[in-house]
């Protein structure tokens, strides 16, 4: 269990709680500036903040390698400098464990479908694959939590739903996954609990059902909107 | 993927010897008057600092290059080198070089200099663009106080001394300067060997290895450290050496994963060999006077980096 109290960023969080329950899919929503990023970095331990705590677990959350066993944390962009191997990028998760970790690397990598894959260069990889090659090299830490800050934002719709499974596996296997999506829709679907940001503030939480209202959309984005279809297979529609 | 460590260690074996009996005069052991004589006191400390000095340009650039996470990245960026340079030149402009020991010590304190000033400046944010500008300010401002010192020498004789003792080489160098440098080589590899899993990380950008638990202090501390033990000792023994450092890890990285750690000591053993092995072209080659390495290795080493980028131009991102 992740749990933040009056987490404060100045000018960017203000006086978050929230209690973040593994083996789920929570998803933090809110529209550009809301402090989404802010708030998973903060979950991550990678922003100090100014007031507040993070727990992880009943405890404060440890530093260096320690909290890097633990939390999985998948940025924006999504960098890899040097030409390395789909294997060898995927390596560079167990970095925190110092060990080459073979059976966990190719688990990841099988994982993420990409196990015939693994000897490619990254730069020989489509847009997909190379978002699902990233996603491996968090999964092969064998972190207890996936934090990651809008893995789907450069896919189309097929590997979208495709990483998505994936983490919904990762959950499914006990793990606590939180992703940043701007995809109302996706959110609406896919995941088991929303946390709506606006302004740096938690302006709702709970089921996307309740969470993610006409009229919180239409308060936080500004937007008249609303929801068709059933459960599950929820599409927005403007007006 | 081959494997490096052992491919460059035994060319570096073959090519010792073959650099212990290269020169203008070749030795024959058993023919050659005073062979062991020459062989002891001129042509081993010459070979053993060749592969000190580029051993540590090797292990610097590699190291540089997976900081900064760019392949055109080379240790005089940090502004060490030219801190090195301008104790040397203090040294010589003041006329102290006359003990075989005081230039390098003045180098070393110039290399110490830049090393602080970096920390001092660098270290508070420990963010790498902030260092990489910092270092360029140091690198700017050392060669503009050399360029002063060059333009003020108290006579022709130190000009000269200066502006040739800054082209590079490991002429009449002998176990003193072995001393200084191969020691000190050793212990900044060490230390950028250390930093290698932080570099590892770094290829994912600087969130994504602070994530991995990269603690950014001590990987910049051990890469102030590395990067002024092996560039600081090799200009405070042979002037500046340039491109080996930006070469080398370009030549060795598809011999290995292209993980920057993994790099560092491969281009440390390719380094020292392409010093050993153009240290004893500049001997060989029949010019008046001996071609200095350090110009030998630019002549040599643009147009070859030129030719490499355009061969490479598809993975090197400009």
């Amino acid at each position: 269990m992740i749990e933040v109290h009056g987490l404060t960023v100045a000018g960017r969080l203000d006086a978050v709680a929230a209690a973040l329950e593994p083996g789920r899919i929570t998803a933090i929503c809110g529209p550009n500036g809301a402090g989404k990023s802010t708030l998973l970095q903060t979950l991550a331990g990678l922003i100090e903040p100014d007031t507040g705590t993070v727990m992880l677990d009943g405890a404060p959350l440890p530093g260096g390698r320690t909290r890097a066993r633990q939390i999985g944390y998948l940025p924006q962009v999504g960098e890899v400098a040097w030409d390395l191997s789909v294997a060898g990028l995927a390596a560079l998760g167990r970095l925190p464990h110092g060990d080459r970790g073979d059976v966990p690397v190719a688990a990841a990598l099988a994982a993420v479908d990409l196990a015939a894959l693994a000897g490619r260069p990254v730069s020989t990889l489509s847009g997909g694959e190379r978002a699902r090659a990233l996603l491996a090299r968090v999964l092969a830490g064998e972190p207890e939590w996936i934090l990651a800050d809008e893995p789907l934002a450069a896919l189309d719709l097929a590997h979208q739903l495709a990483l998505l499974a994936h983490l919904r596996a990762a959950a499914g296997q006990g793990a606590g996954v939180v992703l940043v999506l701007h995809d109302l829709a996706l959110a609406m679907n896919h995941a088991d609990r929303v946390l709506v940001l606006d302004r740096g503030r938690v302006v709702a939480d709970g089921t996307p059902e309740r969470a993610l209202t006409a009229e919180v959309i239409a308060d936080v984005w500004g937007i008249p909107a609303r929801w068709l279809g059933e459960p599950g297979a929820r599409a927005l529609v403007a007006g | 993927m081959t494997r490096p460590i052992p491919l460059l260690t035994l060319l570096l074996v073959v090519a010792l010897p073959f650099s212990l009996l290269a020169g203008r005069v070749w030795l024959d052991p058993w023919a050659t008057p005073n062979a062991a004589v020459i062989l002891a006191e001129l042509r081993l400390p010459r070979a053993l600092l060749a592969v000190a000095i580029g051993g540590g340009l090797g292990a610097a650039g590699a190291a540089m290059q997976g900081y900064l996470r760019n392949p055109l990245a080379d240790p005089g960026l940090f502004g060490i080198a030219p801190g090195a340079a301008l104790g040397a030149v203090a040294s010589l402009w003041f006329g102290y070089a006359a003990s075989a020991w005081l230039l390098p010590a003045f180098a070393l304190a110039g290399a110490g200099g830049a090393m602080a000033l970096l920390g001092l400046i660098a270290g508070r944010s420990a963010g790498i663009a902030l260092f990489t500008l910092a270092g360029m300010m140091i690198a700017s401002l050392a060669g503009a106080l050399m360029s002063l010192a060059i333009s003020l020498a108290p006579n022709a004789f130190a000009m000269s001394e200066i502006v040739t003792w800054l082209m590079g080489a490991l002429t009449d160098r002998g176990w003193s300067d072995v001393l200084v440098a191969a020691p000190l080589t050793l212990a900044g590899v060490v230390a950028l060997r250390l930093a290698g899993p932080g570099l590892d990380a770094l290829t994912l950008g600087e969130p994504a290895a602070r994530s991995l638990g990269v603690d950014p202090r001590r990987l910049q501390g051990l890469l102030i450290l590395g990067v002024g033990l092996t560039v600081g000792s090799g200009v405070a023994v042979a002037g500046i050496v340039g491109f080996v450092g930006l070469i080398v890890p370009h030549l060795v990285r598809p011999l290995t994963d292209r993980r920057p750690g993994a790099l560092i000591v491969p281009s440390a053993l390719g380094g020292a060999l392409l010093v050993l092995v153009a240290d004893c072209l500049c001997r060989v080659l029949p010019l008046v006077t001996e071609l200095r390495l350090g110009i030998a290795l630019s002549l040599v080493g643009a147009p070859f980096f030129l030719w490499l980028l355009l061969r490479m131009r598809r993975e090197v991102v400009l």
